[in-house]
């Protein structure tokens, strides 16, 4: 039986462990049917061209993990960002760890999925953001009809939440492939603010893939950091889906760091639905062995006044692959959008690859829109003048790679996280140079 | 220090230094001076062991070992330093961090430890003090956005804080103000002892008013074709370089 079949069948079974009178399960309904029309993404639609899901569909997935309580603090404390305090929101297997998270209800929500989806407390929300901006699209189809787990934040009116939120997914490896679906909802209300930490990392070397969504939504005035530490094992697969809507004056920040796993695709869009609106879209890719991170972005600017920045910047060494898929989309009444989007890349090696595709779509004629894009190799000068200040080539060539991706650093608000991803791609290029940047 | 025999060195298959002879003894400064494309940098930059170019014939020896096989960052190790004439700009590394990982793998292939954080930030601060530049200055991507003068000054900042047995300087002098020539000679005057030695690549004699050198060679067509002393480089200021092609051309 293949995937499809396999998650077609499995869905009866879940409807056992879900309270079926809800009113979301006429949207898992709709969407396993639009899953079972449209089958996985392939080669031939064209935002998967540079992508086959072959390799990682082939897999028997376990759909519903046994509950895991063997793991303990120290067993995940390394993935966590543990040197700030933060609320945690920590699955294992997909299911809910009590015992390692800290949760709250005092000046915010940040707490779990299913508890807002059958709590009436919490009803009005649902209703209102609940799949609302998530497209009709296959995978997310899939995820929403087994929506079921996740983490849920809501910082309402004024509140600027006092610290962070982790949201963390652990596997264990006691399935020998897993197949996971979070779901996750987050709201930020008018004058709200929050930041939050998102990692998923498996703790052996068995398969796992998730096909994750998560829905933003940031109201007006507010403000949202969001920080995408992928650094999984060569296992694991993550298909993440993250969509974002912003009303007037607020600003949203998302920095994806995708420095491991075996295929990684993010689709990130934005879609701006007021003035004066900012949003960034930060990257830093690092990639060895024949890992493959693709980057499928949209900022649709639909209304006057905004700005959006991307800057998405990638290494590739061995057979690694990367795609860059940038779409800029400028409605008509959208003038005086500011839209920049910057897309560059070294190959370090002859074998690996990278296809980068810009995609501008403007209908204002008011407008400030630049792109640009880059492939090359590190600058042979620069490499001669830092060798000649008695810096080795092998530090030579990571103190350039540094200053690369040090321009996509600077916009992490968070010190901790600047500090780790540093030192990760320290580690990854084999060097220690003695500071930060 | 320095002993060059007979190099020859070509790029892309092309001869530019043609069977080139020198020898710079510990404390001396040497100045050499020539037309353009007479193979001044080319020198340069063979000593200092870039790759572009290739060494057909000849040997370099620094203090009797033949370096003419080694990397460009193990004749930094050894002590030689080359100021650029066109310093290389890389964003995202500040001027502190790499002068840091500069010293310290210099160190490193020597077998010293780390120099502490105090003490190389005492040295930092004195010698930007030397050199009159600004501390903002240290904290800006390395050469991105320097004017000429700014560059310049920034290699001879390196250079102070490496303190290398021998500095290479190519046309320091070109793109500065006579304030800045002069804080610029300050600073290599300063380096000057009896066991350090200063190779000065210029087109003009102006530089060398404020650091005498000891002897003065005239590079042309990629061989020494004259060598004196300081007032050398006088009558090449007033005469020009035609002189010495005709006294050339009359010893053939």
């Amino acid at each position: 039986m293949d995937l499809k079949e396999k998650l077609i069948s499995s869905f009866f079974a879940f409807e056992e462990q879900i309270d079926l009178e809800n009113d979301i399960h006429a949207l898992r309904n709709n969407a396993i049917k639009f899953f079972e029309n449209k089958g996985f993404p392939t080669k031939k639609e064209e935002d998967w061209k540079y992508t086959s899901l072959n390799s990682i569909l082939k897999d028997d997935y376990s759909i519903f993990p046994k509950k895991e309580d063997a793991i303990e603090y120290r067993d995940i404390k390394k993935y966590c960002i543990h040197e700030i305090d933060t609320y945690q929101i920590v699955f294992v297997d997909g299911i809910y760890a009590s015992h390692l998270s800290s949760t709250t209800h005092d000046k915010f929500d940040a707490c779990l999925m299913s508890s807002a989806l059958n709590s009436p407390k919490y009803k009005s929300i649902i209703d209102k953001y609940f799949n609302k901006i998530a497209p009709e699209e296959s995978l997310t189809a899939l995820n929403t009809a087994f929506s079921k787990e996740g983490a849920f934040i809501r910082v309402p009116k004024s509140v600027a939440a006092e610290k962070p939120v982790q949201i963390l997914h652990f596997s264990t490896g006691n399935e020998s492939a897993l197949m996971l679906q979070p779901r996750n909802l987050i709201v930020v209300e008018e004058n709200a603010q929050i930041q939050v930490i998102e990692r998923y990392q498996s703790l052996t070397a068995n398969a796992v893939l998730t096909n994750s969504v998560t829905e933003i939504f940031v109201e007006k005035n507010a403000i949202m950091d969001y920080y995408k530490i992928q650094n999984d094992k060569v296992s694991s697969s993550l298909i993440d889906h993250t969509h974002v809507k912003q009303e007037s004056n607020s600003h949203c920040s998302i920095h994806t760091f995708s420095l491991g796993g075996k295929l990684t695709r993010n689709n990130l869009n934005f879609y701006q639905h007021g003035e004066h609106i900012n949003s960034v879209l930060n990257g830093i890719t690092i990639l060895e062995g024949k890992q493959h991170v693709d980057h499928n972005t949209l900022v649709h600017h639909m209304q006057p006044n905004c700005e959006s920045h991307q800057d998405y910047k990638g290494i590739f060494s061995d057979r690694s692959t990367g795609v860059f898929n940038g779409k800029v989309l400028v409605d008509k009444i959208a003038q005086k959008t500011d839209a920049f989007q910057s897309n560059n890349n070294i190959l370090l090696d002859d074998k690996a690859s990278i296809n980068s595709k810009p995609q501008l779509e403007i209908f204002a004629d008011d407008v400030k829109c630049s792109h640009g894009c880059t492939i090359g190799q590190l600058d042979q000068e620069a490499l001669y003048y830092l060798r000649s200040r008695g810096i080795p080539i092998k530090e030579a060539k990571a103190l350039m790679m540094f200053a690369f991706a040090n321009k996509v650093l600077t916009g992490v608000k968070i010190p901790e996280i600047k500090h780790r991803i540093t030192k990760q791609i320290a580690l990854k290029i084999g060097v220690h140079l003695g500071f930060d940047l | 220090m320095l002993e060059i025999k007979n190099l020859h060195a070509s790029v892309e298959g092309e001869a530019i230094l043609k069977g080139i002879n020198l020898q710079i003894k510990p404390g001396e400064v040497h100045a050499i001076m020539g037309p353009n494309g007479s193979g001044k940098s080319t020198l340069a930059s063979v000593i200092a062991g870039n790759e572009d170019f290739e060494v057909t014939d000849g040997d370099i020896l620094f203090e009797r070992a033949n370096i003419s096989e080694l990397a460009p960052e193990e004749r930094a190790h050894r002590g030689i330093f080359l100021s650029f004439q066109y310093p290389v700009e890389i964003p995202g590394v500040s001027v502190t961090n790499f002068i840091k990982t500069s010293i310290n793998q210099v160190r490193k292939a020597r077998g010293l430890k780390d120099m502490p954080a105090n003490e190389m930030l005492k040295k930092i601060r004195e010698k930007a003090a030397l050199l009159d530049m600004d501390r903002k200055f240290l904290s800006r991507s390395l050469n991105e956005g320097f004017s000429g003068g700014e560059k310049k000054r920034n290699e001879i900042f390196q250079m102070a804080m490496l303190e290398p047995k021998l500095a290479i300087l190519d046309e320091t002098d070109s793109g500065l103000d006579i304030d800045a020539l002069k804080v610029v000679a300050n600073g290599v005057n300063k380096l000057r002892g009896k066991d350090n030695s200063v190779l000065l690549i210029t087109h003009y004699q102006r530089l060398l008013d404020y650091i005498v050198p000891d002897v003065v060679h005239v590079l042309m067509d990629g061989k020494i074709v004259k060598t004196g002393d300081k007032q050398l480089a006088k009558d090449l200021e007033e005469r020009g370089y035609d002189w010495i092609k005709e006294e050339q051309a009359e010893k053939v």
